[in-house]
């Protein structure tokens, strides 16, 4: 089925009737009686020993209820530190945050002492009491000059900055290269940014005298992950710890992570005796939620004459940022993605992630995978540049094509899984991005502007993603006595319709109402396993599941109501909240009823012969990631006297398999190209060469609003996967994907008459008049 | 980001204000509150006290005489950019309004907080300068006029001792056809510019430059007046070479330094923004351009 | 300095008073003190534009202004566009008919700034709508289909069909 009465349609969300109205409950609409407020003290220095914490002065201010360093923690605490790296034998250091920091710091931002008080207010009033003694330390603040052999420790204890090495690869690209008729090469400098949701970070925790539980609310994108972590931290019974995920205003990656705030804000609700709550405000969010930042790419890429790729290799060092918050997934995710769209017969890509004293790196938005694709198509085009090919041409004539669909690449994903593209038309997808543009009339239109003094120029980009990384989304479907249909879910909204979506799924199978669906998210003690949001995932797993269990809570409505009307099921249709004969609408049971009979009396049989219950729990497992791709063509003008480009059309075709609802994928796609156009133009993270930010404010760090955006034209192709019941492939990461490096193409092309070179992004106008004209150091 | 404790006044005239600021240690006037809002959530301002003026009769008002225009320190933005008054009289201030930070800002921040924080980008600021407007300042003696060249004393610090605040901005009108321009560069819409130009031209019956006014905003703690390009327009006929000539007199000019914008950029685009303004300036003086 | 005050204003249509702090903002005082938890705190420096209210009228950033400062005036919040008997305004209608929203945080914001500006600009072009909500950031929808709700309800309110 394609599009049924639900699936594949433009519903009205379900999350919108709260929202618009202002009545959603995020984590800081929460506010319990003897609510008691927090504000953390963080670390000035990059890098600096602390001598000596003196925080008297703060807790004797009236209305501080506490003021706690990591020895007031340690007697409550399993462990000091977060241990919650995934799994890799990439490892070389051991990065383990603390709770508290106590007796150095790593990073502007790092939290060393926690104030609790009667408003948020007083608690920063107490913070300015607290007096530290730090010994400064010499800061890394490159990821590059990390891994230089005279290189200061980022920590006083390393032997080393290397966090982590690893090498990619298949073939023998030493032998290709050495007999490739041409090699080209290229230094790439690749900078994202912080993920910048509208709401920032928060917690919430609430200890239940009466039913000894604890509650934790969290702006957390894995609340399952939270409340393990939390449980070990704190030696507690999983039975007495809840976590929640309330309405997520925006998560895009840094909310996957586990903080410290998060057991600090627990523990403190415990020994206090008083519900707790911790707001990050944005100045927090620059210096102590994770953030992409630096890498430095220095690749190669091998072809015959006819431009098609022999080889690639190179190297990539990664700013890991003071800890290991994470994992080594970000350069590994950039690796992966950046030969994925291409037929390519050899590969070797070494990994250095540098320890770094800035915050911990971790995905945002496209988790790498945007790098990995700026690689690849900078030396696309840097070799179709120099064998005088077009720059769509060398892509055509090197990108998988359908006929190799499914397409088993030597790759394996970190998990040790083989990388199969498992459907999609590459070259179609290209084509259909290119003819939109008009890329074949464009030399011609280029050629005109020229003369009239005006720069413009196109640019190009495919990508391939995996998507639905694996390997499971919990999700149970039930029917309740009232005959409502309660679905939880071990997956975490973060604005992306993930209610609406499973809504949907749900009710195809059980009467088509979603309003009498009610979806439950985020939230552990209704869905007892999960994994939550991150890699474009929810939609295919937590879709999945939710189809599985639907249509087998159908099949038992169906069996039960046959037995009660005396009728075999295939006569059967639901209906809104009832089962009714087909053709005979007036014969019908409510499922509220067939709920009632499924619910069982002591003594009497259960209808049906399926059991007790109208219920289905379904982890369906894929452990292979479905592959989405598409194209971003981007045409822009420079004005070469003040550097700036404007984007003067964008146009994204893509593939995310069948569409579960057009207008939400269409929101995901739209909502990524202004975050890829963010990395591209605008968002840069400033950091000094102490690793002090810079940029610490929304007004130095700059997101794209709605006067930056494009004319964009989406155009979609469907090629449903084999690998899920639905279909369908992960779209909420797509749309960022392609678009630096297509911008970055078309701001290259509309520069050649100045043999400009892109080799970095973000690019900023200054950026662009030094390509043009390029400044001596320190000259007028 | 919450503010550090102070105390607050709502003063309901001038001279309470006034009062206020001569009695009080470590105080701050609140005006819109666009820039000295963020500066007191950051904590990198703490006055003891905060001296509210939004309830001071009088402090606001567009008013014109005799070729003068006045407009009170505590009119709102939104009411100069929407004043029917100044867009026929002064039309460069309107236009430099397009560009100062965004509706919700244009509701609430005043011309008179404006000059008073002298944030180098300000548009009001250079616009104010440009048009060598004289500042009103109240003070326990009284009143005293500071002309604008003199108002800026450093880097966000106005000429203005403790006990007094400003309380208009007198404009003294172009002639009615007067060829104007405000342009800027910004990263995006409504930040701060980076540099901005903003030019005033008078043309004679012969068609040549009777008077000229280009004056840089963002390149010092002071808007700039280029008067080395001004004395080389006037008397001469408006030509695109003469403009290059004369924007090419920003290129020696001193110009601040920072991350996102080095100084030689500043000049750079001090040049092509003071170009394109006073071809547009130009076109609007001949009528052949709105 | 621990110094209140008592607020008297007007919130929604309704006569509320309130003991603040001097300190305390209008965002907060409207989330905290009044428990109108519609309007988001984005930013406290004013520049996402989460915190929009209409103050008079006026859209405003309650991050900027005081509580105190609002005594006397009327306040607009999110929970104040639609109907006693729930019927959205026709900004809010336009959103959800064309995914205009996504995590909802940045909505509240959206929706004020464009009640004043459509009041004053029933027949926007896009790029005036772009501009007027320049000073509001969303980071989940890349301002398409608000744009396209906002002309939308633009017509709604001028009476035009669809």
């Amino acid at each position: 089925m394609n599009v049924g009465r639900l699936v594949g349609r433009d519903v009205a969300r379900v999350e919108d009737a709260a929202l618009i109205r202002g009545r959603g409950r995020f984590v800081d609409d929460i506010a319990p009686a003897g609510l008691l407020h927090t504000a953390f003290l963080r670390s000035p220095h990059a890098h600096a020993r602390i001598l000596r914490i003196d925080v008297a002065a703060a807790r004797a201010l009236p209305g501080v209820h506490a003021v706690l360093l990591l020895d007031d923690l340690r007697p409550h605490l399993t462990d000091t530190r977060l241990v919650v790296a995934l799994p890799s034998p990439s490892y070389r250091l051991d990065l383990h945050r603390p709770v508290l920091a106590e007796t150095e710091v790593v990073h502007v931002g790092e939290a060393l002492a926690v104030v609790i008080a009667e408003s948020r207010y007083r608690a920063e009033d107490a913070l300015a009491l607290i007096e530290v003694e730090y010994e400064s330390l010499p800061a890394v603040a490159d990821c590059d000059d990390a891994l230089a052999p005279d290189a200061p420790p980022a920590h006083s204890w390393a032997a080393s900055n290397l966090a982590a090495e690893m090498t990619v690869a298949y073939g023998d690209v030493e032998a290709v290269f050495a007999a490739a008729p041409h090699r080209f090469a290229e230094t790439l400098h690749i900078h994202r940014g912080g993920s910048h949701s509208m709401e920032c970070r928060g917690v919430v925790a609430l200890h239940d005298v009466i039913e000894d539980r604890l509650t934790v609310w969290s702006s957390t994108q894995t609340p399952h992950t939270a409340k393990r972590l939390i449980c070990d931290l704190l030696g507690m019974d999983e039975t007495r710890l809840r976590v929640v995920t309330p309405d997520l205003g925006g998560g895009f990656g840094p909310k996957l992570i586990f903080y410290p705030e998060e057991v600090v804000v627990a523990l403190a609700a415990r020994l206090l005796g008083r519900p707790v709550k911790w707001i990050e405000d944005r100045q927090e969010h620059f210096v102590s939620t994770t953030q992409e930042r630096d890498q430095t790419w220095r690749v190669e890429l091998a072809t015959d004459a006819e431009g098609r790729i022999l080889g690639v290799r190179g190297d990539l060092v990664h700013d890991h940022g003071a800890w290991t918050a994470r994992g080594v997934n970000v350069p590994q995710g950039a690796v992966a993605a950046m030969p994925l769209a291409y037929v390519v017969p050899a590969f070797r890509m070494t990994i250095r992630a540098a320890v770094t004293n800035k915050v911990p790196v971790t995905p945002v938005r496209g988790a790498g995978q945007p790098q990995g694709v700026f690689a690849m198509e900078r030396l696309l085009d840097c070799a179709a540049r120099e064998l005088g090919l077009d720059r769509a041409e060398i892509r055509r004539r090197n990108l998988v094509s359908a006929e190799h669909m499914p397409y088993a690449t030597p790759l394996k994903t970190r998990g040790g899984i083989p990388v199969t593209l498992d459907s999609g038309d590459y070259p179609r997808c290209q084509q259909m991005a290119l003819d939109e543009i008009g890329w074949a009339g464009f030399a011609e239109r280029q050629r005109i502007a020229l003369a009239e003094g005006r720069h413009i120029g196109i640019g190009v980009a495919n990508y391939v993603e995996g998507t639905g990384r694996g390997p499971f989304e919990h999700v149970s479907v039930r029917v309740e006595p009232s005959g409502r249909i309660m679905v939880a879910t071990g997956a975490a909204a973060m604005g992306q319709s993930t209610r609406t979506m499973l809504a949907q799924i749900v009710a195809e199978q059980l009467g088509a109402n979603m309003a009498n669906v009610e979806v439950i998210t985020g939230d552990t003690a209704a869905a007892p396993i999960g994994i939550g949001g991150s890699n474009s995932r929810q939609a295919v797993l937590a879709g999945s599941s939710a189809h599985v269990a639907a249509l087998k809570v159908r099949e038992k409505v169906l069996a039960i109501a046959g037995e009660m009307l005396e009728v075999a099921a295939d006569d059967l249709e639901i209906e809104d909240k009832a089962v009714r004969v087909k053709g005979a609408p007036g014969l019908s049971v409510t499922l509220a009823s067939i709920a009632r009979a499924a619910a069982g009396q002591p003594g009497f049989m259960i209808p049906g012969g399926r059991g007790p219950g109208v219920a289905a729990s379904e982890e369906v497992v894929i452990d292979a990631m479905a592959y989405a791709n598409g194209t971003a063509a981007a045409e822009v003008e420079v004005d070469v006297e003040t550097g700036a480009v404007t984007i003067t059309r964008l146009v994204f075709s893509h593939d995310c398999g069948r569409a579960l609802h057009p207008r939400i994928v269409d929101g995901q796609l739209m909502g990524g190209i202004a975050h890829g156009i963010g990395n591209a133009l605008f968002e840069h993270m400033r950091f000094d060469d102490q690793a002090q930010p810079i940029s610490t404010t929304l007004a130095d760090y700059l997101l794209v609003t709605a006067t930056e955006m494009p004319p964009v034209r989406i155009l979609h192709m469907h090629s449903p996967t084999p690998l899920n019941p639905l279909g369908i492939k992960g779209v909420g990461e797509a749309g960022v994907i392609p678009i630096p490096a297509a911008i970055a193409a078309a701001v290259e092309d509309a520069l050649s008459p100045f043999a400009a070179h892109v080799c970095r992004v973000p690019l900023s106008p200054v950026d662009v008049i030094a390509m043009i004209d390029p400044v001596p150091e320190g000259s007028a | 980001m919450k503010p550090a404790g102070f105390a607050y006044h709502d003063p309901q005239t001038v001279a309470e204000a006034v009062a206020l600021l001569g009695r009080l240690e470590n105080a701050r006037l609140l005006a819109g509150g666009q820039s000295l809002m963020p500066m007191l959530a950051m904590r990198v301002a703490f006055p003891d006290h905060l001296i509210d003026l939004n309830r001071v009769e009088g402090l606001d008002g567009i008013t014109m005489d005799q070729g003068v225009l006045r407009v009170g320190a505590m009119t709102r933005q939104r009411s100069i950019e929407r004043s029917a008054t100044i867009r026929e009289a002064c039309p460069l201030m309107t236009e430099a309004l397009t560009h100062v930070g965004h509706l919700q800002t244009r509701n609430r921040g005043t011309i008179g907080g404006s000059l008073c924080h002298l944030d180098p980008s300000a548009e009001l600021v250079t616009v104010a300068a440009a048009l060598d407007a004289t500042i009103e300042v109240a003070g326990p003696e009284g009143q005293r006029d500071v002309a604008i060249a003199d108002f800026p004393l450093g880097f966000m610090t106005p000429a203005l001792a403790p006990e007094e605040m400003v309380v208009a901005i007198r404009i003294p009108l172009w002639p009615r056809e007067h060829g104007y321009s405000f342009m800027e560069f910004a990263r995006r819409h409504g930040d701060y510019a980076i540099v901005s130009a903003a030019t005033l031209l008078v043309l004679d019956s012969a068609g040549r430059i009777a008077r000229a006014s280009l004056t840089l905003g963002g390149v010092g703690a002071a808007p700039l007046r280029v008067t080395t390009a001004e004395t080389a327009l006037v008397g001469e006929a408006p030509t695109p070479a003469l403009f290059r000539a004369a924007a090419a007199c920003c290129e020696g000019i001193e110009a601040m330094e920072d991350p996102q914008a080095p100084a030689w950029y500043r000049r750079r685009l001090a040049a092509v923004l003071s170009r394109r303004a006073l071809e547009r300036a130009w076109a609007r003086a001949t009528g052949e351009a709105a | 300095m621990s110094e209140t005050r008592c607020v008297a204003l007007t919130v929604n249509g309704e006569h509320r008073e309130a003991e603040t702090p001097v300190r305390q903002h209008l965002a907060d005082f409207l989330r905290g003190t009044l428990g109108l938890t519609g309007t988001h705190v984005g930013c406290e420096h004013g520049v996402c534009g989460a915190c929009t209210v209409l103050v008079d009228g006026h859209a405003v950033r309650a991050c900027l202004m005081l509580a105190v400062q609002a005594a006397g005036h009327e306040v607009t919040t999110v929970e104040g566009l639609s109907l006693a008997d729930g019927t959205l305004h026709p900004l809010q209608q336009a959103f959800c008919d064309h995914h205009g929203l996504q995590c909802g945080f940045c909505t509240p914001g959206m929706l004020i700034t464009l009640v004043e500006f459509l009041a004053e600009h029933p027949a926007p072009s896009e790029e005036e709508v772009r501009v007027a909500i320049s000073g509001n950031v969303c980071r989940c929808t890349g301002y398409d289909s608000i744009v396209a709700a906002a002309l939308a309800a633009a017509r709604a309110l001028r009476g035009d069909a669809a």
